[in-house]
């Protein structure tokens, strides 16, 4: 399984990606401030809004703040959000969705009808509401509010895995045996389950970091944080883009989708993995097979 | 390549068209994998006589529905041929077409007018959101553009009523019928515009024994009426004892022996013929004694070198680890009672 | 249901099951979407309540913040009509819960939002439906744009799996669709319109012109909407078209898709009758996880652009905290997402003959 998972370049690529970023957010800020000597508060009065050049390589905000120094900082308040986000959001989509796919009759409907509740409200605008109200409040409190109302995907997938396996003659089996819920569903249903709560987590990941930078964008954030979302609202507000600013604005966003789609990619492989009608449409199968056939058929063309 | 041929090629072009219907030839499947490719189907080689009832028996893994879709132009990726040839020979005393290289256009008018299929599962084979009937009714007018919509509605209605289905189920979901039923209808189906040869892959193991018997007699007696010749793919050895005219066995991507029900039922050459045999309760005798083949099926990516039934033989002597056997005349091969098989067991008998 | 064994089936009986199955699929199918809508009204029930809940959970007084807010901007005591309406939406301490829920329920049933901070005195109710159309109409046309492009881009997609186009399209996609919708339109504004100069930098209509059901008026409508329209479409169909793409890879290893190439029909009516309009069921039941999505990342486009829509009003409004318009905006964008969501499960019902048991 694990040479597999890596022998699919879609997750190579994700894992490499994803990696990058994390190690950034650790390491990357005392790499800047000592390494590089730059400081992403700073005001650099000789230099406000500058283009990339050799003291800023990627340029500086209309403070002379370094945005190289700023992307760096705003990795770690990015991901830091994007990580408690995610965590909270699968917690409670376990919380919810094991249960519901486990136990069935009313419990299970009870669960799954709070499920496709949250499903169908639209998150963001709720979040947004909320964070209203909380204006000024911390990115820990905002990583919460994204988890606790960006869980019921995630929920929604768990019930239907749990249910499943729930319905596996061993855990019948174990069932009638007079096993206990709990046990059962620690040692028997939740492993089964494992690679559905990584993938979940992922999403959560990725949906946690969009989230982040929506509300840094409507202006809903820790106004001392530094996150990707943060700068491009600060680029928004200083009218960034009508006076050409584009370095300011495009790193951080570019940061975004890069780690949006390294989660996805993983996704993506793993689905491969797990769906092997998927992993017949791989480039990879269609290559193999382009040239067994074209090795079978030149002898035949003589 | 050509050392396993069970009779000169050139053979088969004396034979009149109007005798065989399709002539496979050497072929052999690979699967394209992370390692070296996969021999699935390896130098199969079978005439099919019209209007005849070929089985094909095997275990899982022995290459039978690899075989499928490979005679029908099927085949998906990682699936390639990559050697010999399915030649089809029409009715009408045309030259034989060869399948495998044929370009998509003249293959797709050659479907279902003259190779049909029945797969194995009917709920899977049916569109579930079209109407039972439009799913008739848009083969045969693809087939025979001056149909009408209407008429092509009635005739519908008429090939279901050959299978008992009453017409007003022509406009039903599949999902509004039962098991048998929609079995019944993709036979139906695979009838609609009077193909020459029927290909059939297990289309009796998802319904019951009851439906099951109902089935088998209802393609009896169609194919009396209509006169297709059938290639019947089944792991149920004891069910083509009773439908089929000939019988191949396949082992390991090979046909290990070929024969007519009766010979292969009564006096089984190869020892796995004979375990299959022995393995199966007969329908219409009392069970005696039911022994099964010792062992597993053989792993296709690491066959032995000699032949790959040698492990789990019970008749295995030194040289069936190293020399394969191939599949050889026993008989005069121009004979209606000609069998073949690959067994060292039969060598001697061979030799001039 | 029944089976109709042996070959003669009796011909009398033709008409009468038919009949019979006709009415039972009816009744299935209404059953399905009477439940459906159920849920969906429980569901805006919920959204009412929810709507009522936050405030009064929030620490402080925010009904009398708002009040004293108001007094500040207007510079005098609020009318008493106007003191009662923001107490029933934002809490009354008189009052105990349940009267003051019954309270709401009443002011919602006349549409009393309350009144704008920043606007005073302007009901929040006017606000909102001054920026309704204008949401719906870019949002609206989006939405349906990009599901309809995704969807078909996803078949192209998924039909051609492991050729070079997928090989090249699935990656790119994949980034796309991980873009966030604001950051496009930043993108968009600046190079489309900063730097080329092609599309007006902000506004939904051009200023001098009155607004008016008049060609000159559409044309500017059409000439202000098309960037911000691109930028929501090209963030939002690469989801679709990831789902599309590999239900299709899916749908084309299904037995009924080899069974239509057996049958030697063409290869369009093989893709989209056979692979493709068995691959769109999901997309349809993953429209509600997605729509959210959508909406929200339509309203932050909606910013960069200064759209006269809702989302251009809520911006305003969180920045200022003019919490009456916030809460007027969450329930109406979240009542028409629930009002989509049903109208996209009724697409479904009539899409798949297999209506669900269970919703």
């Amino acid at each position: 399984m694990k040479y597999d998972l890596f022998g699919n370049g879609k997750v190579t690529f994700g894992v490499v990606v994803l990696g990058f970023f994390v190690l950034l957010a650790i390491l990357g800020p005392w790499f800047t401030s000592t390494v590089l000597g730059l400081d992403a508060r700073a005001n650099d009065i000789s230099a406000i809004s500058s283009p990339p050049s050799a003291a800023h390589p990627l340029g500086t905000t209309q403070f002379g703040q370094d945005v190289l120094a700023q992307v760096v900082e705003g990795a770690r308040g990015s991901m830091f959000v994007g990580f408690l986000g995610a965590i909270v959001g699968t917690v409670i989509s376990i919380l919810v969705g094991v249960p519901a796919g486990y136990f069935g009759g009313t419990t299970g409907n009870a669960l799954n009808f709070l499920t496709n509740l949250f499903l169908v409200m639209p998150v963001l605008p709720l979040i947004f509401v909320l964070a209203g109200y909380l204006q000024g409040t911390g990115l820990v409190m905002i990583a919460f509010i994204i988890g606790v109302f960006g869980w019921a995907g995630g929920a929604r997938t768990l019930r239907a895995q749990a249910m499943s396996v729930s319905n596996r003659d061993f855990v019948q089996a174990m069932r009638m045996l007079g096993e206990s819920n709990r046990r059962l569903i620690f040692t028997e249903v939740m492993p089964h389950l494992y690679g559905w709560i990584a993938s979940m987590f992922l999403g959560g990941l990725i949906g946690a970091v969009m989230a982040e930078a929506g509300l840094a964008f409507l202006g809903v954030s820790d106004s001392s944080a530094i996150s990707w979302g943060t700068m491009i609202q600060a680029a928004q507000q200083q009218s960034a883009v009508l006076r050409g600013l584009w370095w300011w604005f495009v790193p951080p966003g570019l940061c975004i989708a890069l780690v949006g789609t390294a989660a996805a990619l993983i996704n993506f492989g793993v689905d491969e993995l797990a769906n092997p009608k998927l992993r017949s449409g791989s480039r990879r199968v269609a290559k193999r097979t382009a040239a067994i056939r074209r090795t079978a058929l030149a002898p035949e063309g003589v | 390549m050509t050392m396993t041929r069970t009779r000169p090629g050139d053979d088969t072009a004396a034979a009149t068209p109007s005798e065989i219907v399709l002539d496979v030839d050497g072929l052999s499947v690979e699967y394209a994998g992370a390692g070296a490719p996969v021999r699935a189907c390896t130098d199969v080689t079978f005439q099919l006589r019209r209007g005849e009832i070929l089985g094909v028996v095997g275990e899982s893994g022995s290459g039978k529905s690899t075989l499928i879709t490979a005679l029908t132009r099927l085949q998906r990726p990682p699936a390639v041929t990559t050697s010999g040839h399915v030649v089809f020979h029409p009715q009408s005393g045309e030259p034989g077409i060869d399948l495998v290289p044929l370009k998509p256009r003249a293959l797709r008018a050659l479907r279902w007018t003259s190779l049909s299929i029945v797969l194995q599962s009917a709920m899977d084979a049916l569109n579930p959101v079209m109407r039972l009937g439009a799913q008739f009714v848009d083969v045969l007018r693809v087939h025979d553009r001056s149909m009408s919509n209407a008429a092509a509605w009635e005739e519908a209605r008429r090939l279901l009523g050959l299978v008992g289905i009453s017409a007003d189920r022509a406009r039903s979901y599949p999902h509004e019928l039962s098991g048998g039923m929609r079995q019944r209808a993709t036979i139906a189906l695979a009838l609609a515009c009077r193909p020459e040869l029927v290909v059939m892959d297990e289309p009796t193991t998802a319904v019951d024994v009851v439906m099951q018997r109902q089935i088998l007699a209802q393609v009896l007696r169609l194919r009396r009426e209509f006169g297709f010749a059938v290639v019947f793919v089944t792991h149920d050895l004891s069910l083509l004892l009773e439908l089929a005219d000939r019988i191949a066995v396949m082992y390991a991507g090979r046909i290990v022996e070929l024969a007519s029900a009766e010979d292969l039922y009564r006096t089984p050459l190869h020892p796995y013929t004979r375990g299959l045999r022995d393995s199966f309760p007969p329908l219409h005798a009392p069970v005696t004694r039911l022994e099964g083949i010792p062992g597993s099926p053989p792993d296709l990516r690491a066959l032995p070198a000699g032949c790959p039934f040698a492990p789990r033989c019970p008749a295995v002597m030194d040289r069936c680890r190293d020399i394969l056997p191939p599949l050889l005349s026993h008989g005069d091969p121009d004979s209606p009672d000609a069998r073949s098989v690959a067994c060292h067991l039969h060598d001697e008998e061979l030799i001039p | 249901m029944t089976t109709t064994q042996g070959a003669a089936a009796p011909a009398a009986a033709a008409s009468g099951p038919l009949e019979v199955t006709r009415r039972r699929k009816g009744r299935k199918r209404g059953k399905f979407l009477v439940r459906r809508l159920g849920f969906y009204l429980v569901a805006a029930w919920s959204a009412i309540t929810l709507n009522f809940v936050i405030p009064r959970l929030m620490p402080g007084d925010p009904s009398a913040a708002i009040i004293d807010q108001l007094e500040r901007v207007s510079g005098q005591a609020l009318p008493p009509a106007t003191l009662v309406s923001i107490q029933g939406l934002f809490g009354n301490p008189d009052d105990n819960l349940f009267e003051q829920y019954m309270t709401y329920l009443g002011q919602l049933a006349r549409f009393d939002l309350g009144v704008s901070i920043v606007n005073f005195p302007v009901p929040v109710a006017d606000l909102v439906a001054t920026g309704l159309p204008w949401t719906l109409l870019l949002v609206g046309t989006t939405t349906i744009a990009a599901f309809v492009l995704g969807t078909a881009l996803g078949v192209a997609a998924g039909w051609r799996a492991g050729t070079r186009f997928d090989a090249i399209v699935t990656p790119l996609t994949t980034f796309l669709s991980s873009v966030p919708y604001f950051w496009v339109a930043l993108l968009a504004l600046w190079f489309f319109g900063f730097i080329l100069g092609w599309f007006p930098l902000s506004g939904g209509y051009d200023p001098n012109l009155a607004i008016a059901f008049e060609p000159a008026f559409i044309a500017s409508v059409l000439q202000y909407g098309a960037l911000p329209a691109a930028t929501i479409v090209f963030s939002a169909f690469g989801g679709w078209m990831l789902g599309m793409r590999n239900m299709t890879v899916t749908t084309v290893g299904e037995d009924y898709v080899l069974l239509a190439q057996a049958k030697g029909l063409s290869p369009a009516r093989v893709r989209w009758r056979y692979a493709a309009r068995n691959a769109m069921l999901p997309q349809f039941t993953g429209f509600a996880m997605a729509l959210g999505g959508v909406v929200g990342g339509a309203l932050l486009t909606e910013i960069v652009f200064s759209y006269p829509g809702i989302g251009y009003l809520l911006f305003s409004a969180l920045q200022k905290r003019d919490y009456p318009v916030m809460q007027g905006v969450f329930l109406l964008v979240t009542l028409t997402v629930l009002l989509a969501n049903l109208i996209a499960d009724s697409v479904y019902v009539w899409l798949d003959p297999r209506v669900r048991e269970e919703g």
